[in-house]
């Protein structure tokens, strides 16, 4: 017997006892991360419907095999074709693995999944069911140290995704000066993956955090104050940007395929 | 008592709040092995309570401060009863202090320059009062044990073993000051945990445990506050000195019950609280005394034009002196215009916008928010006199700290008495329990090094234990937390803020009554972690104290700094001269008169003739002027 | 804002390191009480040596650490109008230490951990009197300081909690955020508290879930402010081969 458990404790039979409904929050948000991957998953393989001239999907961009089509690719298709037991690979798989580490990696991610799928622990004073327990010391988990180079490569994709927002003020026959609904469903986007990666931990941290004297870096450290009030909203970034992805990948899903059309404002 | 836990120590030191831990520090850095006992756990003790700041003429914020100003204003704050030796080492030596906490890892408040930023307070000249935020007590006192914990890190690495030099003894109680002959021998107590009894062996004990509030209902005071050390060194022999200067602070929180005592800051009137009692009338306006006539205004319109242009109005009487403000409010309570608490209503809801007032008293709204669910930018705040302090305390020489009387003891801080006088001013209590308490540790050095002591007989130990254990061989009904809610009440309404010679006395024939009852109590259940048993031992000490102060100021016919006379509502300079000086003859409490040491002429000299004529007898005043 | 009078359900445990079980009582509550005014209410009517810790009723000590409702709380910061209308009130005590006896647990754990930390350490030839620092180089520690050791942090860590055997190699949240205080400290010198962080007070065993910051009286941001910043640093010293190359080469530890 161990935790809560252990003999020289208190002798308390229950695991926990909390009154509140403090199985909710894991459990909405084990709904809400599988609905996510189970929909990204579908759509990252799927290779289809993820550009309707001039919007492409966040999923797929940039679109660097040659499947792409032309317009959707921002950097040529430096990754010609590549297959796999003769079955192409959807260009989105290439490129997923880059913001889904930043987010796997993400200091609040981390909370909200070792909290719900772990159970590492379920909730605030409530026992978690693993027998042992080492943290983030040992492989696979001593890897979320890497966060900052994660952070660094969504900065790559925040500039990528950005510029197709602005790509998006075009019509569809390319020319400049238009713009639709979905220009503003790719600008709010890139705007809110922004925000996530500018509330960032590690951003914090490297744009001044690490400093032991504020007082001989005024800009660093005017800039920490800055990220110092995004990150209290860290959590709240990292959910609706989650959703701004997905929100903007079924915007341009449903005008590839036609079910309906970008509308134009002017 | 073969299986007796003992323990042998060059000094025993008695309280872990600010005064212990930097007497500690100094004994161990003198060489010493020290023991440091807390009736709480180490880092708890009532110091953390400490809000406003650590009075220190360093001159960060005014070059012109320096200790004589300091000096000048404790002696004035104290109405000229304070020791002049204590007073003076405390203004000479409370920078080093300060500085030195610093090098200890606090981290104060800084001003523009990268030094500690000072801050103003009642009473003091110049901003003098080192803090961070309002919680510099908590600073102070994590300080001191982080610096405990440090020197116990150095001893693990030369001697090998942390605890060596300094230990600390946790929730345990002593009970009683041992002596041999005439001189100290150690000290004996029980762990609260258990209930077992403990031996300490040592040549010289430092008393630091802090005030006596607890003997009071209203108090600021967490319930440490019972006056042990106070109580131990009488029953050691020892002298309690000036016991009837009890300092009521005019504003604390009457309700909610859970935090009753606690303090609203004087920020609240300064900032435009107005106080009013339960016919809405801002009382304070009857209150003004002659002596103040002129520099108070008289009626509501001026008072409150004096916020904006304090030039050409006079300032509203809720800004009086501490004591004129507490006992406006005590008579307005007895006359029945009081809240429905007992206390009365202090308002800056309509005085201020509500983002004014949670800009300008943040600690105030959160502390109203969090504890009382009141929002002060709404409504009134019910406030009240809370017992805060105790002026009074051992007789001690000022440069050793060494109890009058008892060779081997010592004492420091609170428990200590003649450094405040009759009042004690804001921000001095932290920079006296640095100082005395640095003092203390090495007077105690001092002396530890030339007596080491012969140990402690067996027929000492076993009188010791047995008073420890009497409560549970008695037999009797009372339930101590009956009695000690008597008591409060009486000290409250007999020996509280305003006295009289009918009501010091009665409060002296109710004291004799409970510590009858008190003899009668048996607590229930077992020796670990009883508090019934703690409170039975608590109980006997706080009756003593409380006798102590009903004595004292029956005996002072005057009214001065915390001590108020109805029947003698002037101060007096005949009984400036006169320490009021309690001992107990092992069945009773004597009172008796001593001499006030005189000021020499060199600090004498720092204060202007005039106002000297104020606090001093005619013939003194003569011979001042004859020296000259 | 007169005295309304109730009765009111309580489920207080009862007993030792041996045994022990919840006790029911019924007891008399007046508005605007905490919980630890009603405990005192039981102390004083019914059960005369019910074991509790409490100091200074205001929150400011952390001495009255308990486990109300199942939440790591202080019962004097504890409101009783937080409570449903007949709701029982269950009051534990903390579940991450020994017991001793009914509400007080032995909290020497966190006594020993504070020993291990190396103390502050100014430069040699600094004397007092001499530091100078400015105010906003002291800030982030100044908000660490603010810990009442109330141990709630301690007590609520699933780390330590949930794991006896972590004790030894654990430091805890109130201690990581002590180094936390010290390595953002303008004029501490020691500069392998980043490595001893990882390496022998545990934080890589923190995986930030962040209940420390959840029961912290005090709102301090531990995870926020204390942790996560100092598992950034122990990255720049460790894990960054960037940086770890550029400290060897400029021979200083990832701070500037």
């Amino acid at each position: 017997m161990s935790g809560v458990f252990s003999p020289t404790r208190a002798k308390i039979a229950a695991r926990t006892l909390r009154t509140d409904r403090w199985w909710l929050q894991p459990a909405i948000t084990v709904a809400v991360l599988v609905a996510f991957i189970i929909y990204a998953t579908i759509r990252a393989f799927e290779a289809k419907f993820y550009f309707a001239e001039p919007l492409i999907s966040p999923f797929y961009s940039p679109c660097m095999t040659s499947a792409c089509p032309e317009g959707a690719s921002l950097v040529g298709h430096p990754l010609g074709t590549v297959a796999l037991f003769g079955m192409a690979i959807s260009p989105a798989l290439f490129i997923l693995i880059f913001p889904l580490g930043f987010r796997m990696t993400c200091y609040y991610y981390r909370k909200a999944y070792y909290r719900s799928f772990w159970q590492s622990p379920p909730a605030c004073a409530v026992a978690e069911p693993h027998k042992t327990y080492t943290g983030e010391t040992k492989a696979p988990l001593v890897l979320q140290n890497g966060h900052r180079w994660f952070f660094l490569a969504g900065l790559v994709f925040n500039v990528i995704l950005t510029i197709d927002a602005f790509l998006a003020f075009r019509n569809a026959q390319g020319q400049w000066g238009h713009m639709s609904v979905g220009t503003l469903v790719l600008l709010t986007n890139a705007t809110l993956l922004w925000l996530y990666s500018a509330s960032c931990h590690t951003c914090r941290h490297t744009i001044g955090g690490r400093l032991r004297h504020f007082s001989k870096h005024p800009v660093r450290y005017k800039l920490w104050t800055w990220v110092s009030v995004l990150n209290h909203s860290h959590p709240t970034f990292a959910w609706i940007s989650l959703f701004g992805v997905a929100l903007s990948d079924v915007y341009v899903r449903f005008v590839a395929s036609g079910s309906i059309t970008n509308f134009y404002f002017f | 008592m073969s299986n007796l836990e003992r323990h042998k120590y060059d000094v025993v030191v008695i309280g872990a709040g600010g005064a212990g831990l930097r007497a500690a520090v100094e004994a161990r850095e003198a060489g010493l092995r020290v023991a440091i006992i807390c009736k709480s756990l180490f880092g708890k003790a009532h110091t953390v309570m400490a809000e406003g700041g650590v009075s220190a003429s360093m001159g960060n914020v005014n070059p012109d401060d320096n200790w004589m100003v300091h000096f000048r204003d404790t002696m004035r704050g104290g109405k000229f009863l304070n020791h002049w030796r204590m007073a003076e080492l405390h203004a000479k030596e409370s920078p080093d202090r300060v500085w030195e906490l610093e090098a200890w890892g606090a981290l104060f408040d800084r001003t523009k320059e990268g030094k500690i930023s000072q801050r103003n307070f009642g009473g003091h000249e110049y901003p003098r009062l080192a803090h961070v935020g309002d919680r510099t007590g908590l600073e102070l006192i994590r300080t001191l044990q982080q610096r405990i914990v440090a020197l116990q890190q150095r001893d693990a690495r030369d001697h090998g073993d942390a605890e060596s030099f300094i230990k600390v003894f946790a929730e345990l109680t002593v009970t009683e000051i041992l002596k041999e002959g005439d001189k100290i021998a150690g000290a004996y107590g029980y762990w609260r945990e258990t209930g077992a009894e403990v031996l300490f062996e040592a040549p010289a004990v430092i008393l630091a445990t802090g005030g006596i509030g607890k003997s009071f209902k209203v108090t600021s005071n967490s319930w440490e506050g019972t006056g042990d050390g106070h109580a131990l060194a009488l029953k050691a022999g020892g002298r309690l000195v000036d016991m009837e200067f009890v300092q009521f602070h005019p504003t604390g929180m009457v309700w909610p019950p859970s935090v009753r005592g606690l303090l609203v800051t004087e920020s609240v009137r300064g900032d435009g609280g107005v106080l009013t009692n339960s016919e809405g009338k801002r009382f304070m306006f009857n209150y003004i005394p002659a002596v103040f006539k002129e520099m108070y205004a008289d009626n509501e319109a001026e008072g409150d034009r004096w916020y904006n242009d304090q030039a050409n109005n006079r300032r509203p009487p809720e800004l009086l002196p501490r004591d004129e403000v507490a006992r406006a409010i005590n008579s307005e309570v007895k006359a029945g215009r009081g809240s429905p608490h007992g206390g009365v209503y202090l308002d800056v809801s309509k005085r201020m916008p509500a983002e004014v007032i949670k800009k300008k008293l943040p600690s105030m709204w959160h502390q109203f928010k969090e504890l009382a669910d009141v929002d002060i930018t709404l409504t009134a705040m019910e406030v009240g006199p809370t017992c805060h302090y105790m002026m009074g305390g051992i007789e001690v020489d000022p440069d050793t700290a060494a109890a009058v009387g008892v060779p081997g003891l010592f004492a420091a801080g609170e428990t200590a008495g003649g450094m405040h006088g009759s009042n004690r001013l804001g921000g001095n209590s932290l920079s006296d329990i640095l100082v005395f308490g640095r003092l203390a540790g090495a007077g105690a050095a001092v002396y530890a090094k030339a007596n080491r002591g012969d140990g402690v007989s067996d027929a000492t130990i076993k009188s010791a234990s047995e008073t420890l254990n009497a409560p549970f061989s008695r037999g009797g009904t009372e339930n101590p937390y009956t009695i000690h809610a008597e008591l409060q009440q009486v000290t409250n309404d007999l020996v509280g803020i305003i006295r009289t010679k009918k009501e010091l006395e009665d409060a002296i024939v109710k004291l004799a009554d409970f510590r009858t009852r008190a003899v009668a109590v048996k607590p229930e259940g077992g020796r670990a972690f009883n508090p019934g048993f703690h409170l039975t031992l608590d109980l006997e000490t706080m009756l003593l104290v409380s006798e102590c102060i009903a004595r004292a100021a029956l005996q002072r016919e005057e009214s001065r700094g915390g001590h108020t006379r109805e029947d003698f509502p002037k101060m007096d300079p005949k009984w400036r001269q006169v320490n009021s000086i309690c001992t107990w003859d092992g069945s009773k409490i004597n009172i008796t008169k001593q001499k006030l040491p005189s000021m020499p002429k060199r600090l004498l000299d720092l204060f202007d003739p005039h106002e000297l004529e104020k606090y001093l007898t005619p013939e003194e005043m003569t011979d001042l002027k004859g020296g000259a | 804002m007169s005295d309304i009078k109730k009765k009111i359900k309580l489920r207080i445990w009862r007993g030792d390191a041996k045994d022990g079980a919840l006790q029911d009582v019924e007891v008399e509550a007046n508005e605007g009480e905490v919980v630890l005014d009603v405990i005192h209410r039981v102390q004083a009517t019914q059960i005369s040596d019910l074991a509790v810790r409490w100091n200074c009723k205001a929150g400011k000590c952390g001495s009255c650490s308990m486990e109300i409702n199942g939440k790591p709380r202080l019962a004097c910061m504890t409101r009783m109008n937080m409570f449903e209308e007949g709701e029982t009130i269950t009051v534990t005590p903390l579940r991450a230490f020994p017991v001793i006896r009914d509400l007080v647990t032995d909290v020497s754990f966190n006594y020993k951990k504070a020993m291990e930390i190396p103390a502050f350490e100014p430069p040699a030839e600094l004397k007092a009197g001499e530091f100078r620092m400015q105010q906003v180089d002291v800030e982030r520690s100044q908000e660490f300081r603010k810990c009442i050791e109330c141990f709630l942090c301690q007590d609520t860590c699933h780390v330590i909690r949930d794991h006896e055997e972590n004790k030894k190699s654990f430091a805890g949240p109130r201690f990581f955020i002590r180094i936390a205080e010290l390595d953002m400290h303008p004029l501490d010198i020691l500069r392998n508290r980043k490595q001893r962080a990882q390496e022998e007070h545990g934080l890589g065993m923190c995986n930030i879930t962040k209940c420390c910051t959840e029961v912290c009286p005090e709102h301090i941001h531990i995870t926020d402010n204390a942790i996560i910043p100092m598992k950034e640093r122990v990255v720049d010293v460790k894990y960054d081969p960037i940086r770890w190359l550029g400290s060897k080469i400029r021979r200083r530890e990832g701070i500037v």
